[in-house]
């Protein structure tokens, strides 16, 4: 995109006549500098992506240095978590973390692939793009309306009509025990699915939709159904972005903190029972950080929020480079 | 595995017609099953949707009134008040979030259309800014915190500005290069050819050219940290009163429906809806304006 210079040298034997024009086209600098500066300026826009990374990292790396160094790894495998007499063991909140989002992806993955397909296929043209803004209209709802909603609205209807139901089919999985307060992880689990729909779906849908169309016409012309020729056709050649796509939503429930927070019941325990109040990562740091009294207490807050910070990094990373492998060359949509 | 088999010529005159028929009808029903779920799932997946917002619209609307929008919040037991200052404290924060973050964002995102497309270094550049725009947005909170608070000794706005910039940066990044992406290179050709020096060029054709595309990517990365919370937790912090001191602590609307909804008073839940209303609203208009400009084409004569 550079200027050829050929042009700079044409411009040179100019007509006499234009003698004005040419003197006042020499006394304006050639731009280079001006040119040079503001790629720097871009270039230097472009690199505080990286620094705030980095920064991001080092900063968390500084604060929790005391809590590094006072409990080492076993920071994440320690069960307690008793700020007054200065014990600080992540465990619990890994397990309601990980607890939690994996719930939420469970339910959240057959129902985003379903719309997906319906949305790629099913639905007839006028109703596709009305049911896909209400979809993404799903993604625009902040977190914090979630949690309003979900402590006066869902966390009733759980206690109310779903818990007993799970109580009395699936009770004997020891997966949903009485008493059923209405928040705890169960109903968390709901509410992160809600949120990380639209991210599995629309981005499932992008890649389904780069699947060259001859693939789905052979499949066709081979006398398929249309489930057949979604299967073989299109699910089996996009499935590692549609993988990478889900890993995104996982991602995404992992860091989620102000819905989570207000529906599940915020109690450090690790217990089987689905309908038991629980904590999470994101959730303990929101609650606790501004009570935090002493140094060491603050300090193992950050260190949940390095490890946070460094899963949800890896997560992405490898989600996106699942995307990518699928739609390389068609860039994805920036929304999720 | 049924296509595969009616589809070899060689077994056809083998299989009995009964078997066929069967084989066609499975396979038919397995269909029509699919397509049934694919509906099904759709209307189960719009129901908290209109759940939330019929709620929001319910509780909220009920409770909203003029006081809501021009008074601070009352104390605890003293009915009326409302979250004006909280408003307009979100605006303060948030407009100090777009100064900061737009510019860096559009910068970044002109860098990587414009002088590193196709390459390696854009390419890591933008599979930074996608895992960036994942990182959970308390962990922002707590960097602003590490940054602005902890050396200060206090709550500031200015620390909620700036955690909520750096979660603006990589949207607007992102969105910035894919509508300058969408700039016909004739354009920028033409305008080298007039002998217009590249920086010129890329401010005065392709920016200008892209320009509603990437207003609207900007709303869209507005609307999204508008409603972010648990940045503002140990950042901005909230106050009760009329505030505009960005060194202090400041209120934020997200920030009072959070407290007000978690608070034991049936007053302070009557204002968390209606301030969830209020918030939903904004968002939903923003997304809706983003909605329809990008459905007209974004660039006016683009390819």
């Amino acid at each position: 995109m550079e200027i050829p210079p050929a042009m700079a040298a044409r411009a040179t034997p100019a007509e006499q006549g234009s003698s004005v024009i040419r003197s006042f086209l020499q006394k304006k600098s050639s731009g280079r500098m001006a040119d040079g500066v503001f790629a720097g300026l871009m270039l230097i826009c472009a690199l505080a992506i990286f620094g705030i990374v980095v920064l991001i990292l080092l900063m968390l790396i500084d604060q929790s240095r005391l809590s590094i160094h006072a409990f080492g790894l076993r920071f994440f495998i320690n069960r307690v978590w008793d700020p007054v007499t200065g014990k600080f063991g992540a465990l619990p909140f890994l397990y309601g973390t990980v607890l939690s989002s994996l719930l939420a992806v469970c339910m959240a993955v057959p129902l985003a692939l379903a719309v997906a397909i319906f949305l790629l296929d099913v639905c007839p043209r006028a109703l596709r793009g009305p049911i896909s803004f209400l979809t993404e209209l799903l993604a625009a709802i902040p977190s914090v309306v979630y949690g309003l909603w979900g402590i006066f609205v869902l966390a009733p209807i759980i206690r109310d009509y779903v818990g007993p139901v799970l109580i009395r089919y699936l009770g004997w999985t020891g997966l949903f025990v009485a008493p059923d307060f209405g928040v705890g992880m169960f109903t968390a689990g709901v509410i992160l699915a809600i949120m990380i729909f639209p991210v599995i779906s629309s981005i499932s849908r992008d890649v389904m939709r780069v699947v060259p169309v001859s693939q789905r016409e052979g499949v066709l012309a081979l006398g398929a159904t249309r489930w057949e020729m979604l299967r073989i056709g299109v699910l089996r050649n996009a499935r590692m972005g549609i993988i990478g796509s889900v890993i995104l939503g996982l991602g995404r429930a992992l860091g989620e903190t102000m819905a989570v927070t207000m529906v599940i019941g915020n109690h450090p325990g690790m217990e089987k029972n689905l309908l038991a109040p629980g904590y999470t990562l994101a959730s303990v740091i929101a609650n606790e950080f501004t009570e935090a009294t002493g140094d060491l207490y603050l300090s193992a807050l950050i260190e949940i929020g390095l490890a946070l910070f460094l899963v949800t990094i890896v997560v992405n990373a490898v989600a996106r480079l699942m995307v990518w492998a699928v739609t390389r060359g068609n860039p994805g949509s920036v929304q999720s | 595995m049924s296509m595969q088999q009616s589809s070899q010529p060689g077994s056809a005159p083998v299989r009995s017609q009964s078997l066929e028929r069967m084989i066609r009808l499975r396979r038919s029903a397995t269909n029509h099953l699919v397509t049934g779920v694919a509906i099904v799932s759709t209307i189960v997946v719009l129901t908290p949707l209109v759940a939330i917002l019929g709620y929001l619209l319910l509780k909220g609307a009920s409770s909203l009134n003029l006081a809501f929008f021009t008074r601070p919040p009352m104390p605890v037991g003293m009915p009326g008040g409302g979250m004006a200052n909280a408003i307009a404290g979100s605006a303060a924060v948030l407009g100090l979030a777009s100064l900061l973050g737009i510019p860096v964002g559009i910068g970044a995102g002109v860098y990587l259309a414009e002088y590193a497309r196709g390459t390696r270094r854009g390419a890591i550049v933008r599979f930074t800014a996608d895992v960036l725009n994942g990182v959970p947005s308390i962990v922002m909170g707590i960097v602003a915190y590490a940054l602005l608070v902890a050396p200060e000794h206090h709550f500031s706005g200015m620390a909620g500005g700036v955690a909520l910039a750096i979660m603006m940066v990589p949207t607007v990044a992102r969105t910035t290069e894919e509508m300058l992406a969408l700039v016909p290179n004739p354009v920028r050709e033409a305008a080298f050819g007039l002998g217009i020096p590249k920086w010129r060029t890329v401010l005065s054709v392709s920016l200008r050219t892209a320009s509603p595309g990437i207003i609207t990517g900007c709303m869209l990365a507005f609307a999204r940290v508008a409603g972010e919370t648990a940045p503002l937790l140990f950042t901005a912090f909230g106050n009760q009163f009329w505030s505009f001191d960005l060194n202090q602590p400041i209120a934020a609307l997200p920030l009072q429906i959070f407290v007000y909804a978690v608070s034991p008073y049936d007053e302070w839940h009557r204002l968390a809806w209606a301030g969830a209303l209020v918030l939903m609203v904004m968002i939903m208009a923003s997304v809706t304006l983003v909605r329809i400009f990008a459905d007209r084409g974004v660039l006016k004569g683009g390819s």
